[in-house]
């Protein structure tokens, strides 16, 4: 009920999707070279949803998130964010990388990494040290405030990361395979974080895995691409209630209806 | 202590036989003094201020032309390193620059400045900038790209961006070209002293040499191995922290 919650709130504050992908096409190199990516890709998101991209290995998911972000153009189509096309990237799209430990300042401590989205709003370092402790504790780091992410854990280092793409305020957030190199117990405890984070905060989700019960388990909605170049192979809605629960909505008979639908369109694409 | 006990069987075998070869009688060369002279002559210029003050005059011309040298060879290197066009542009002016020998630029460093820290300052700061510039330039062209990213999407001012990111994700390799800098600054600042600049340890070497003191001149070398060991055992204590947080990565 909550899915369908999240998406009328959403709509109901604004016109127009918070995020769109208009006939979006994507190639790398030049001539000869040139391999096309992406094609064709529509897509439009809600205001306060969140939307899951499956699709296997290389088949052009994190190009789409790139797109999103900003940080690559697309030729042809258009991205829109809250209907402005998107030139460049924008603290107003948080990223989550994979690798974390790239992503990282590994030589500023973990409220010096979050202070560096504060440095980049113009925020008052006055004010700093109150913003940084509040969303370091509702990331579970406050332990950690003054260690250096070299000697955190890989959980503890995507918290950090999270933490410093909510200190950007950002309206959409988009999440490149986040919890991909995390064992299991801290996927699955990241996972709850995160909707419970973006929930509280309205904020518009676009989240990228190749796994597929973490893509239903999270999504309003799971988008599946797949083919070469990728193009959307089915928007699947999906029905669960929320709050989603690890045992109750994995063990929910839609839950393994939406994957045996997911897993048959992806082996085929 | 081990070690500093084997490193130090050379120069103390070295200074017994030089000891007792001259008080043997068996070396009279005037260009030759003995090492307790010699340590005597180091140990007055010590006490009376003397050697001290040179230094500190070397020192001073040599760290200003560093400094000089760092922030230019650091900001420049930086963009060359993220522009590679205007690096293309730059490249040939730089190479046809380099190779001239800093010491070339005496004369019109003199002509320029006269006599005295600046004109000594600027040499030192040419021969220093280019070991800088281009270890930033490798620095910056190294970075993890994803941190790049991060200052995209942050939408941080190219100053920002310089700061914050790009010359402490690229201090590590940066920090090479610094120390080898710090050796060069110091070869060069003894050398206009030498050469010209009437101030500073070079120049006490040359008035010891042409007042035929010996002892004191050979004290002052010494003063100047001591010296170069100290810094780089420094700046390499110093380097161990910063490189510490980056390899705990």
């Amino acid at each position: 009920m909550q899915a369908i919650a999240r998406r009328a709130v959403g709509e109901a504050i604004g016109a127009g999707p918070a995020v769109a992908m208009l006939g979006v096409g994507v190639s790398f190199g030049a001539g000869v070279a040139r391999r096309p990516i992406l094609a064709d890709i529509s897509l439009s998101v809600g205001k306060g949803e969140f939307v899951s991209v499956v699709g296997a290995s290389g088949s052009g998911k994190t190009t789409m998130l790139r797109l999103l972000a900003g940080l690559l153009r697309p030729t042809p189509g258009e991205v829109l964010d809250h209907g402005q096309p998107v030139t460049g990237p924008s603290r107003d799209r948080a990223i989550i990388f994979q690798d974390y430990s790239k992503a990282l300042l590994p030589w500023r401590t973990v409220s010096g990494n979050v202070a560096l989205s504060l440095e980049a709003r113009r925020i008052p370092a006055r004010e700093h040290a109150a913003i940084i402790a509040a969303l370091l504790a509702k990331m579970g780091l406050d332990q950690a405030a003054n260690q250096y992410p070299g000697q955190l854990s890989g959980g503890m280092q995507q918290r950090v990361q999270i933490a410093r793409a909510l200190a950007q305020n950002p309206r959409i957030l988009l999440m490149d395979e986040p919890f991909g190199a995390l064992d299991a117990m801290t996927r699955q405890a990241l996972q709850d974080e995160i909707l419970a984070l973006t929930a509280e905060q309205r904020i518009t989700v676009v989240f990228i895995t190749h796994d597929l019960d973490e893509a239903i388990y999270l999504g309003d909605r799971v988008v599946a691409l797949g083919g070469a170049p990728a193009r959307i192979l089915e928007t699947v809605d999906i029905n669960l209630p929320r709050p989603r629960d690890q045992l109750a909505t994995r063990e929910d008979p839609r839950f393994l209806g939406h994957r045996h639908r997911l897993f048959g369109l992806l082996r085929k694409g | 202590m081990r070690r500093f006990l084997l490193g130090s069987i050379v120069p103390a075998g070295f200074a017994a036989i030089w000891e007792v070869a001259a008080r043997s009688g068996a070396l009279t060369f005037d260009s030759l003094s003995r090492p307790s002279a010699i340590l005597s002559a180091g140990f007055q210029g010590l006490c009376d201020g003397s050697i001290l003050i040179a230094t500190g005059q070397t020192f001073e011309t040599a760290l200003l032309g560093l400094a000089i040298a760092a922030v230019a060879g650091i900001a420049a290197g930086a963009v060359l390193g993220l522009s590679p066009l205007l690096e293309r542009i730059v490249e040939p002016t730089i190479e046809s620059l380099r190779p001239i020998p800093a010491i070339a630029f005496m004369p019109l460093a003199l002509m320029l400045f006269g006599f005295g820290i600046a004109m000594e300052a600027t040499i030192v700061a040419y021969a220093c900038v280019w070991p800088i510039l281009i270890v930033t330039v490798l620095a910056v062209r190294g970075i993890e790209p994803r941190l790049v990213e991060v200052a995209d999407i942050l939408e941080l001012p190219f100053a920002e961006r310089l700061g914050k990111i790009i010359v402490p994700a690229a201090f590590a390799r940066i920090n090479v070209g610094l120390r080898i800098a710090v050796g060069i600054s110091l070869v060069v600042a003894v050398t206009v002293e030498i050469v010209l600049n009437p101030r500073g340890l070079g120049y006490s070497l040359v008035l010891a040499q042409q007042s035929m003191r010996v002892d004191v001149m050979y004290a002052q070398l010494l003063w100047l191995c001591l010296i170069g060991y100290v810094l780089n055992a420094l700046l390499r204590h110093l380097e161990g922290p910063l490189l510490m947080a980056r390899r705990r990565q």
